[in-house]
C-alpha cells in the first residue's frame, strides 16, 4: 500500500472567537489549580502551624530584641573564623559522605532489586535498621570499631577515629538505606526488556545501562543524594561522638550555642544560615529535576528478579554482600556483643535491669523497657500523621490539572506553585531539629494550640521528619503511572477521585509501603526534637538511650546498648512485617 | 436521530491542527470506521468524544445533549485503547468487571456479565488469569470485553487490531462485526488500514490532515474515490492527468475512455489496476514489464510506459508475461474513476 505523504498546510483558523476559547482555557487552568489547591490545603495548613510558626518563633526570639529586629548580629556571627570553618567543615564532609554513600550503594540498589538470594528479605529489612538507630549509639558502635581499643586497632594498629573517614563512614552506615530503597524500590519495577531492546539495538551492557536504565533511574538517584546530603549537611550526634573537639557542623554548633552556651541569638542566626543552606540547595535540585521524571513501563518487581548469573553477577553479589557485612553488620555485631558484655562475664545483666526504674538511681521515672511502647505508639500515630499527609502532597504535586493545554499562564503558575510546595515539603529534613524542638516548646503551650500536655506532640514533631520521605518515595512512582490508565479507567465510568483509588493506588502501593516503612523508622530514631518535647515519665527508646548514655558508669552504658539492641530488633521485626505485607499483595479485587 | 453528532469540531496542539472543523454523524447501531494515515487525528477524534481531549470549537452531542462540560466517567462511552492499556494489578475478570463496578453493579450481576462476555470474546474461563501473563490476541479481547461489559451506547476502538499477526486480524474483524450486529452496538472505530476498515464497517469516513477527506460505505469509497489523496491512501497509484472531453480522456498514457456523465474538462484520472487490460504489443499502449508480484489469486505488473508514470496491472495468473516482456494495454472505462480535486 502506497501512502501519499501528507501535504503541508496552513494551520486553519477556528470559527469560534479566539476569546471565547481563551476563556475557557482560563476556566479549565482554574479547575485545576482548584482542585490542586484543594489537596495542598491540610499539608499546607500542617506545616505552617507545626513547622513554620515554631521555627519563626525561635529565630525571632533570637534575633529581636526589645521589640526590635536586630539584624546587625548576622554580621558579627558570620564573620566569626570559628563559624566560617564550622560552614566549609559542615560542607565538605556532607559532599562527600553523599558521594561515597552513592557509590557504595548504588550497586547494593541493583543487587536488591534485580537479584534473587536466600536472605535477601531479611538482609534488606538489616541494612535500614542503621536508618533508625539513634546517632548517639552508632557513633558509639564506630567508635567501638574504629576508635582506641577498638576491632581495627586491636586487629592491625588502625585507629579512623581522629580522622574524618570514621565520620564518613557513619554516613554512609546510617544512608546505605536511603539510597538501596529510594532508588531500588524503582528499579525493580523498571521493565528489563528496555535494556534488552538496547541491547539488540548494537548498545554494550554498560551502554544499555547508562542510555536506558540510569536516565530512568536519574530522578529517584537525584532524589535519594539530595535526602543523604541533607542528612550528613544537618549530621548532630555521629558529629558528637566521632568529630570530637576538632569537626562540628552547623547543627552541633546550634545545639551547643543552644543547650549549652544559651546562646540563643548565634543559634538563632546559624539556624537561619542553615535554613537559608537547605533553600538553596532544594532549589538547585528543583532547577536541575525540572524536566519531569518521564513516563516509565514498571512492571511487578517480582518478575524483574533473577538468580545471579555468570561470574560478574556473583562477583557483584559477593562484593555488595562484604561491603554489607563490614560496613552495617559488624558494627550492630559489636553494639550487640556490648549489650551482653556484662562485669561478670556474657549474660542478661544489662536487660533485667532495664525492668525497673528503680535500679537506675533516679535516671528515671519508669522502667526503661516501658520506652519501647511508647517509642511504638508513638511511631505508629506519626506515620499516619505522615503518610496522610504526604499522600496528599504527592498527590497534589502530581494531579494533572485541566491546566493541560491550556492557557499558558495558567500552566506557568501553577508549575511554580507545585515547585514551591514541592520544596516546602523538604525543608524540615534540612532544619535543625534542634531548633524545632525547642520551637515546639515555646510556641505550642499557649491557646489556641496548648498541646503541652498531650501525647499528640511527639507525634506531630517526628511526623515532620517523615512527610519528606514519603512525598520523595511516592512522587517518582506517582508520575510515572502512565496517565491513560487513569483514562481506561475514566472512560469506564471512573471519577477522577475513584480513578486515583483505582488505578494510581494500587500500583503504587508498594511504594506506600516504603514510605510507611520509613515514616515509621524515622520516628521511631528522631532524637534532636523529641529529647526537647518527650515527657520525663514517657520516654521514648532513643531519649532513653541518651539519658543513659550521658550517665558515667559501666550499668548505664551496657543499659544503653541493651536498650539500643532492643531498639534494633523492634525495628528489625517491624520492617520484616512490612517487607511481608508488601509480597503477599496479589490481586486485590 | 444520530447517536453521536459532531459539529465544526476542532483541536489546536500549538501550531498544528489535529482536528479542523470536523463534523460526523454515527446512526444508531451503525459501525463507523475512520480511516487514514497516521497524525490524520484521528486518535484526537475518539479522545474528544470520550472527553479526554477538549475540543477548541465546535460541539459533540450524544443522544441529542451537548457534551461539552460532561466529563469523560459519565458519557457513558466505551473506549478501547490501541495499547489495550488493562489495569496490569487486575487479573481478567478484574479488568471486565471495572466498569461495572464503576456503575455500582452488584458482585452477582458482576460475576454474570464477565461470565457472558468472556464467551463473547471467546475466551471462557479466564477470568482469574494475569493480564501479564496474555497472549496479545488474548490482551486484544480482554481489553473489547472490558469496553464491551458495561454497554456503552457507543463503542470506540483505537486500532482495534493494531498489534495482531494478520490471521488472527481477519478473524477477529469477522468475529467482531457478528459481535456487533448481535448486539446492536453503534461503534466508532479508527484504524490506519483499510483492509480493516472496509471488513468491519458499515460506513468509512475517511481523513486527512484532521479533515473528513470522504465518507461513504465501503464499497462506494473502494469504488469511488473523491480524491487523488483517497485514491493514493486505498492503494490506487494508477493516477494521471487528463483532459476529459465526452466519454473520452487524453492523457500521456493515450486515450482513455470513461464513464458516462464524468465531469469534463481539466481532472485527475484514476485507472484501477483491473481496468489495465493487457493486449498485443501492437494494439494498445506499449509498455514493459517491470516487476511481476504474485498476490495469491492474481499477478500484480508494474508496468513503464513510454511516456507518464507507472501503471500497475492486475492479471490472471496463467496469462501474467514475465518481467521484462514488451506489452500492449487497454484500458476499461468501468474501472476508470474521474477525481475531484485534492
Amino acid at each position: 500500500m502506497v501512502v501519499a505523504p501528507p501535504e503541508v498546510e496552513p494551520p486553519g483558523h477556528a470559527p469560534d472567537g479566539p476569546g471565547a476559547r481563551r476563556a475557557a482555557d482560563r476556566r479549565a487552568a482554574a479547575r485545576g489549580i482548584a482542585s490542586r489547591l484543594a489537596l495542598m490545603a491540610v499539608p499546607f495548613a500542617f506545616f505552617a502551624v507545626f513547622f513554620a510558626y515554631p521555627v519563626a518563633a525561635i529565630v525571632a526570639r533570637g534575633l529581636k530584641d526589645g521589640g526590635r529586629w536586630q539584624f546587625g548580629r548576622m554580621g558579627e556571627v558570620l564573620g566569626d573564623p570559628h563559624i566560617g570553618h564550622v560552614l566549609w567543615f559542615t560542607t565538605w564532609q556532607a559532599a562527600a559522605s553523599t558521594a561515597l554513600t552513592l557509590a557504595l550503594a548504588l550497586p547494593g540498589a541493583y543487587v536488591f532489586a534485580r537479584f534473587d538470594f536466600p536472605g535477601k528479605q531479611v538482609l534488606r529489612a538489616v541494612v535500614t535498621v542503621p536508618f533508625v538507630l539513634p546517632t548517639v549509639v552508632a557513633g558509639s558502635a564506630f567508635l567501638a570499631l574504629l576508635g582506641r581499643g577498638g576491632l581495627l586497632d586491636e586487629l592491625w594498629g588502625v585507629r579512623l577515629d581522629t580522622t574524618v573517614w570514621a565520620i564518613l563512614l557513619a554516613h554512609v552506615f546510617f544512608n546505605y538505606a536511603v539510597v538501596v530503597r529510594t532508588v531500588g524500590g524503582l528499579w525493580a519495577q523498571l521493565d528489563p526488556r528496555q535494556e534488552e531492546a538496547a541491547r539488540v539495538l548494537g548498545a554494550g551492557r554498560f551502554a544499555a545501562w547508562r542510555r536506558v536504565t540510569l536516565p530512568a533511574l536519574a530522578p529517584a538517584v537525584a532524589a535519594a543524594a539530595l535526602m543523604v546530603f541533607l542528612f550528613t549537611f544537618t549530621s548532630f550526634g555521629v558529629i558528637q561522638i566521632l568529630g570530637g573537639p576538632r569537626y562540628a557542623t552547623l547543627e552541633v554548633e546550634i545545639y551547643q550555642q543552644t543547650a549549652q552556651l544559651l546562646n540563643l541569638p548565634t543559634a538563632a542566626v546559624l539556624s537561619i544560615v542553615q535554613l537559608l543552606a537547605v533553600c538553596v540547595l532544594l532549589a538547585v535540585h528543583a532547577w536541575t529535576v525540572r524536566r519531569r521524571e518521564s513516563t516509565l513501563r514498571l512492571v511487578d518487581a517480582a518478575r524483574t528478579a533473577h538468580r545471579p548469573r555468570g561470574a560478574g553477577q556473583w562477583a557483584l553479589l559477593a562484593g555488595v554482600l562484604t561491603c554489607v557485612t563490614l560496613l552495617i553488620l559488624l558494627p550492630l555485631a559489636v553494639l550487640v556483643q556490648r549489650s551482653f558484655d556484662g562485669p561478670d562475664g556474657y549474660g542478661p545483666v544489662f536487660y533485667r535491669a532495664l525492668q525497673s526504674a528503680a535500679d537506675n538511681g533516679g535516671t528515671f521515672v519508669v522502667a526503661p523497657l516501658e520506652a519501647i511502647g511508647n517509642s511504638l505508639s508513638y511511631g505508629l500515630a506519626a506515620t499516619a500523621i505522615a503518610v496522610v499527609i504526604g499522600g496528599l502532597a504527592a498527590a497534589a504535586l502530581t494531579l494533572r490539572g485541566g491546566a493541560k493545554g491550556g492557557a499558558k499562564g495558567g500552566a506557568r503558575g501553577a508549575g511554580r506553585l507545585v515547585r514551591g510546595f514541592d520544596a516546602l515539603l523538604m525543608l524540615p529534613l534540612g532544619t535543625s531539629a534542634v531548633t524545632v524542638g525547642f520551637g515546639f516548646l515555646i510556641t505550642l503551650d499557649k491557646p489556641p494550640l496548648d498541646l503541652r500536655d498531650s501525647w499528640i506532640l511527639v507525634p506531630l514533631a517526628q511526623a515532620l521528619v517523615g512527610v519528606p520521605f514519603v512525598v520523595r518515595t511516592m512522587l517518582p512512582v506517582l508520575r510515572a503511572v502512565d496517565v491513560r490508565l487513569r483514562e481506561a479507567a475514566a472512560v469506564l465510568g471512573a471519577s477522577p477521585l475513584r480513578a486515583w483509588r483505582e488505578v494510581d493506588l494500587p500500583l503504587v502501593g508498594r511504594a506506600l509501603a516504603v514510605a510507611a516503612g520509613f515514616a515509621f523508622a524515622v520516628s521511631l530514631g528522631e532524637f534532636g526534637a523529641t529529647v526537647f518535647i518527650a515527657r520525663p515519665e514517657s520516654p521514648t527508646l532513643p531519649v532513653a538511650v541518651a539519658r543513659l548514655l550521658g550517665r558515667p558508669g559501666e550499668l548505664n552504658y551496657g543499659q544503653a546498648m541493651a536498650l539500643s539492641t532492643m531498639l534494633m530488633l523492634v525495628c528489625a521485626v517491624a520492617l520484616l512485617a512490612l517487607e511481608r505485607v508488601r509480597t503477599d499483595r496479589s490481586g486485590e479485587f | 436521530m444520530a447517536l453521536l453528532r459532531l459539529d465544526g469540531v476542532s483541536v489546536r496542539f500549538g501550531a498544528r491542527t489535529a482536528l479542523d472543523a470536523v463534523d460526523l454523524e454515527v446512526a444508531e447501531h451503525e459501525t463507523v470506521c475512520v480511516l487514514g494515515p497516521s497524525g490524520s487525528g484521528k486518535s484526537t477524534l475518539l479522545r474528544v468524544v470520550a472527553g479526554l481531549q477538549r475540543a477548541d470549537a465546535g460541539r459533540v452531542t450524544l443522544e441529542g445533549r451537548d457534551q461539552s462540560g460532561v466529563p469523560t466517567h459519565r458519557r457513558g462511552v466505551g473506549l478501547m485503547f490501541q495499547d489495550h492499556q488493562l489495569f496490569p494489578q487486575r487479573d481478567v475478570a478484574g479488568n471486565v468487571a471495572f466498569g461495572l463496578r464503576m456503575r455500582g453493579a452488584g458482585r452477582a450481576e458482576r460475576a454474570r456479565t464477565v461470565d457472558e462476555v468472556l464467551d463473547l470474546v471467546g475466551l471462557p474461563g479466564a477470568q482469574r488469569r494475569a493480564v501479564g501473563a496474555l497472549s496479545g490476541g488474548e490482551q486484544q479481547r480482554v481489553a473489547l470485553a472490558r469496553a464491551l461489559a458495561p454497554r456503552p451506547r457507543l463503542l470506540m476502538l483505537d486500532e482495534p487490531f493494531g498489534q495482531l499477526d494478520r490471521g488472527l486480524r481477519e478473524r477477529l474483524v469477522v468475529e467482531l462485526r457478528t459481535l456487533f450486529s448481535t448486539l446492536g452496538t453503534t461503534v466508532l472505530a479508527v484504524t490506519h488500514d483499510q483492509g480493516e476498515a472496509f471488513a468491519l464497517a458499515d460506513r468509512v469516513v475517511v481523513m486527512r490532515d484532521g479533515r473528513i477527506a470522504q465518507s461513504g460505505t465501503p464499497l462506494e469509497v473502494w469504488q469511488r474515490p473523491a480524491t487523488e489523496f483517497v485514491a493514493r491512501f486505498l492503494g490506487f497509484d494508477n493516477v494521471v492527468a487528463a483532459d476529459v472531453l465526452g466519454e473520452a480522456a487524453d492523457t500521456v498514457w493515450g486515450k482513455v475512455p470513461v464513464p458516462p456523465g464524468a465531469p469534463q474538462g481539466t481532472q485527475r484520472l484514476l485507472v484501477r489496476p483491473a481496468g489495465v487490460r493487457l493486449t498485443d504489443v501492437r494494439d494498445g499502449l506499449p509498455c514493459t514489464v517491470e516487476a511481476r508480484t504474485f498476490r495469491g489469486d492474481h499477478v500484480a505488473l508494474m508496468l513503464r510506459p513510454g511516456d507518464g508514470p507507472r501503471l500497475e496491472a492486475a492479471c490472471a495468473l496463467r496469462d501474467a508475461p514475465e518481467a521484462g516482456a514488451r506489452v500492449g494495454v487497454a484500458f476499461d472505462a468501468d474501472e476508470v474513476v474521474v477525481l475531484s480535486a485534492p
